[in-house]
């Protein structure tokens, strides 16, 4: 049986009249607004069945809940649309190129989620006995032993969270190792252009924190470094390639001035995507660094985590590792993987483990992804994404330096970022302008306002996962919103006024946070 | 090479365009000695996605699912009915592939999504505000007490005998680096012996005590009001932290905010997430309002656009590391996004109604099980008041009788020899966990493997 279509004919849409008048329901064909579940749900409905529970005493001791919680629930259709409705009203990598600096939003790999979900991974408990979860530790093993391959650095701590709780890793074996020779230090040297976690951290561990300024050409500066180094000092914190997208020259002279007063060097990993594969930490003087597994070896993001942050060490930090470890033991009957925790660790040399910073193992499920992720690469595929990425970040600081400021483009290349600042633009136009421009063009905006010695710094990071024709768009979309903001188009100053929302007001946010949901008094029933 | 685009002849143009010959010129910078002239030697070369799978699939399967078999572990990690559309939901690539949501007007599915796990996690713990979310567990358990030591300018915690081996041990990892005075202790099995230190811990309050930090239920499954401790806490200018590692016990019990806590954090696996082998997980982070701004990690708030449309913003940043750099409240940058995703869309499917459901369920069949395994010779239950997971004392050290069970087919809980290796007062101990996944026939073949252990 068809349907009856036959009042139906075709026609051309009449011309004109194209203003959009406001709709009933504020929703905008697609563009579909959702009430929060506290407008929606009720405490008794729910959206699961559940067997019935045999009649037994309470064992609870008279702590049973005498109030109601406030939790309202919605049936599976409606719980499904509800979120589904909300996940249309965000930006994805999945939906364009996400230009972040710093942050590495390259392609995730729906293979790695398929793997992160195999049971014998995913349904495995933490505490299960390690017969039973040789092939987990297997897998925590080769990861780890494929960084340490990666960066020619011969320890790593697994189990850090992610990037910040890596650095936390990183300072505490620092300072475990000095202090372990006696000699407690109290200083750690941050460049000004390092990320926001680098200086916390260390405050963090228990540091204090000095900065270092930059040079004219955006890196280190080397001589003004070497002054700072007092016999105080435990270590100095570096990212390279840096904040600025630019590889630190001096690395190797930076880490043998380090080394001379007895200190370490800390790397942000933060941008290892810019030379994985083609060049390696341990060979520059390293002796800590945490991977981003978010970043450069493509686990998702997921709307601000969850993140892993393995960090590797240098031979002189290694046995400083925290618990636990896994531990490979190859014998005549095969291989066994140990997993060393604390009541092992006084056995076979690792009673300098500086303790536990996490109750599990780390981050499994991220573990599987990234294995995922470096087995389909391989060294070859790994050397070409660092190849990619960095010439993806060259071809768009070229495309537009004549559009848009670029402070060091005279320097030499950009890494795997290229950074701009605002100047040129018209009175009272912004870098934030430019951002919400871009989202009006369909982008995701650039990092802004970081790093903090570039004046209104806009910092592109494409990585390796665009086609050219994509990086032709964004830039095209890019020279098209600075040139608005040059010549002063005030309409721009409105953006974005295509997104589900216009501009937000922070200020009113956070002069009166509002957290959570109240529910409105109940209205006062009429007599 | 299945994920990268570029093709030989946009290379090409691309290097015209940046008038560099080849890509070899672009890191220049760095040092010669330093750049690699082939791939990393010691790694295999790239793999198709079949050939991928192949392998992952076979380490996989050497691996004890805990589905594969009867299975009671739990301390700290649960195993729970996770409904299929949970996992729908967080695989949608605009949840999964997104970013911290700092361009709130592309983000706002994101934000509001956090905002209801904000608003779920306060009311569940009885708090009136909670954080995006943690780490873990373990990690948000410290961060407590470091908030505890800001707020009351004082040094010394006292940690709880029930408090999870392992959030102890990552607390005192941590104190040993920023001199935090931590008091801890080890909990008892012997027989008639309190359900819990907290008359002890009562005794220990005094003006240096920045806080109290219980767990409930705790390590051993035991469940005790925290109202006393609140109060004798507070009465000394000292906060009470609780640790929930079971957020399901409370859609039964009474939340900890309830009962006079200051701070409660947690680990919310249970719901929605999985056992992952111990990660990633979501540690939950709720407190009064009045100490909102010493919280730790993302806050999202309610707000209006440019339009007065309601909308939702990251807020309260003046705490966070970007902006306020070494006086950061934490160094804190990524928190557990998609796993506070898919613990609130979980929370949604089951809302009140099924939240109580699922936890009288758990709590009867674990009463059930108790029941049934202590009358196997040599078994003895320590518990009196439990919620889904309890403490047997066997008759012989607790470990090797796991490890034989395992070979055996029956993943029969965690030992607390495992959990407290060389404490021999606790070797008889075995902690078991009973959720609405365990059948009557799991019960029934731990209580036979118990008893062929033991005999």
């Amino acid at each position: 049986m068809t349907i009856n279509q036959s009042g139906w004919r075709p026609e051309a849409p009449v011309q004109g009249g194209l203003e959009a008048a406001p709709t009933f329901t504020g929703n905008k064909a697609l563009m579909l607004e959702e009430p929060l579940l506290f407008e929606i749900g009720a405490t008794d409905r729910t959206g699961v069945d559940l067997a019935e529970a045999p009649k037994v005493k309470s064992r609870l001791a008279g702590l049973e809940r005498n109030r109601p919680i406030g939790l309202p629930g919605l049936s599976e259709p409606e719980a499904v649309r509800h979120y589904t409705r909300l996940s249309r009203q965000n930006y994805a990598i999945d939906l364009g190129l996400f230009p972040l600096g710093s942050c590495t939003m390259k392609h995730n790999p729906r293979l790695n989620e398929k793997m992160a979900r195999l049971p014998g991974f995913a349904d495995l408990h933490p505490l299960t006995p390690v017969d039973g979860t040789q092939g987990a530790l297997a897998l925590i093993h080769l990861v780890g032993e494929w960084l340490k391959t990666l960066t020619n650095m011969p320890g790593i701590a697994m189990s850090p969270k992610a990037g910040a709780h890596g650095e936390l890793c990183g300072l505490l074996a620092i300072r475990a190792a000095h202090e372990a020779k006696g000699d407690a230090r109290k200083t750690i040297l941050v460049p000004e252009s390092a990320h926001g976690t680098n200086p916390a951290t260390a405050a963090f561990a228990g540091y204090a924190v000095k900065g270092i300024p930059a040079t004219e050409d955006g890196r280190v500066d080397l001589e003004a470094l070497k002054a700072a180094l007092t016999p105080d000092v435990a270590g100095v914190m570096i990212t390279n390639p840096n904040t600025c997208g630019l590889f630190e020259r001096d690395m190797i002279a930076i880490g043998e001035a380090v080394h001379a007063i007895g200190g370490y060097v800390y790397c942000d990993g933060a941008n290892f995507n810019a030379i994985v594969g083609k060049v390696r930490p341990g060979d520059l003087g390293v002796d800590a660094m945490h991977i981003n597994l978010h970043k450069t070896f493509s686990t998702p993001h997921g709307g601000g985590g969850p993140g892993s942050g393995p960090v590797v060490f240098s031979a002189a930090l290694a046995p400083y590792a925290p618990l636990p470890f896994v531990e490979k033991h190859s014998g005549p009957s095969g291989d066994r993987y140990a997993l060393v925790e604390e009541e092992t660790v006084g056995e076979e040399g690792h009673s300098n483990a500086f303790g536990r910073m996490v109750a599990f193992h780390g981050q499994m499920g991220m573990f599987v992804r990234a294995a995922a992720y470096m087995m389909s690469h391989g060294a070859d595929g790994l050397r070409q994404v660092s190849e990619d990425a960095v010439l993806s970040a060259n071809y768009i600081l070229r495309s537009l330096e004549s559009t848009l400021d670029a402070p060091f483009a005279a320097s030499g290349p950009c890494m795997h970022e290229a950074i701009f600042s605002d100047a040129g633009f018209a009175e009272g136009f912004s870098t934030l302008d430019v951002a919400k421009g871009l989202i009006d063009e369909g982008f995701h905006p650039m990092t802004m306002y970081f790093p903090l010695v570039v004046h209104g710094a806009m910092l592109i990071e494409p990585t390796e996962t665009e086609s050219k024709a994509a990086l032709d768009q964004f830039i095209g979309a890019l020279r098209s919103v600075a040139e608005r903001a040059k010549s002063g188009d005030a309409a721009l100053k409105a953006a974005p006024v295509h997104a589900p929302r216009r501009r937000l007001d922070e200020t009113a946010a956070a002069r009166k946070p509002v957290l959570v949901w109240k529910d409105p008094a109940p209205a006062i029933a009429a007599e | 090479m299945r994920y990268l685009p570029l093709e030989p002849a946009d290379r090409q143009a691309m290097l015209g365009v940046i008038g560099a010959g080849s890509v070899h010129d672009l890191f220049v910078d760095v040092p010669a000695a330093a750049r690699l002239s082939g791939p990393v030697a010691g790694l295999p070369m790239h793999q198709s996605e079949q050939a991928v799978e192949r392998q992952l699939t076979k380490l996989a399967r050497m691996n004890q699912a805990a589905g594969d078999q009867p299975f009671f572990l739990g301390a700290g990690a649960y195993r729970h009915h996770v409904p299929a559309s949970v996992d729908h939901i967080i695989q949608r690539g605009e949840f999964l592939t997104s970013y911290t949501p700092y361009q709130p007007e592309i983000a706002q599915g994101t934000l509001q999504a956090l905002f209801e796990f904000q608003t779920q996690v306060a009311r569940l713990y009885g708090c009136e505000v909670a954080n995006a979310s943690m780490y873990d567990g373990s990690t948000a358990c410290w961060e407590a007490i470091v908030m505890a030591r800001r707020i009351t300018r004082r040094g010394k915690a006292l940690l709880s005998a029930g408090l999870h081996p392992h959030y102890v041990s990552v607390c005192t990892t941590m104190a040993k680096f920023t001199g935090d005075d931590l008091r801890t202790a080890l909990p008892t099995l012997t027989d008639g012996a309190p359900a819990d230190d907290g008359k002890a811990l009562i005794e220990a309050i005094d003006g240096d005590t920045s806080c109290v930090v219980v767990q409930y239920p705790n390590i051993l499954g035991h469940v005790t009001d925290l109202s006393e401790i609140a109060a004798a806490a507070h009465a000394k200018g000292a906060l009470l932290i609780a640790v929930v590692t079971e957020p399901v016990a409370l859609g039964l019990l009474k939340a900890p905010g309830e009962m006079g806590a200051d701070i409660v954090v947690g680990e919310g696996q249970s719901l929605g997430v999985g056992l992952n082998f111990g990660g990633p997980y979501v540690g939950l982070f709720a407190c009064a309002d009045k100490h909102v701004r010493q919280m730790p990690g993302r806050l999202a708030g309610e707000t209006v656009d440019a339009a007065g449309q309601r909308g939702f913003v990251l807020t309260l940043s003046t705490r966070e590391q970007h902006i306020r750099r070494e006086k950061a409240t934490s160094n804190i940058c990524t928190n557990s996004g998609l796993c506070a995703l898919a613990f609130t869309v979980h929370m949604t499917l089951l809302g009140e109604k099924g939240l109580r459901e699922l936890a009288t369920l758990n709590h009867a069949l674990a009463v059930d099980a108790a029941e049934t395994l202590a009358k196997v010779p040599g078994v003895e239950l320590v518990n009196g008041p439990f919620f889904n997971e309890f403490t047997l004392r066997l008759s012989k050290a607790a470990r090797p009788v796991v490890q034989t069970m395992a070979r055996n087919g029956v993943l029969g809980g965690v030992s607390l020899g495992r959990l407290y290796p060389g404490v021999e007062t606790l070797e008889k101990g075995l902690v078991v966990a009973v959720t609405e996944t365990t059948t009557t026939e799991d019960v029934a073949a731990l209580a036979g493997a118990l008893e062929e252990a033991l005999a």
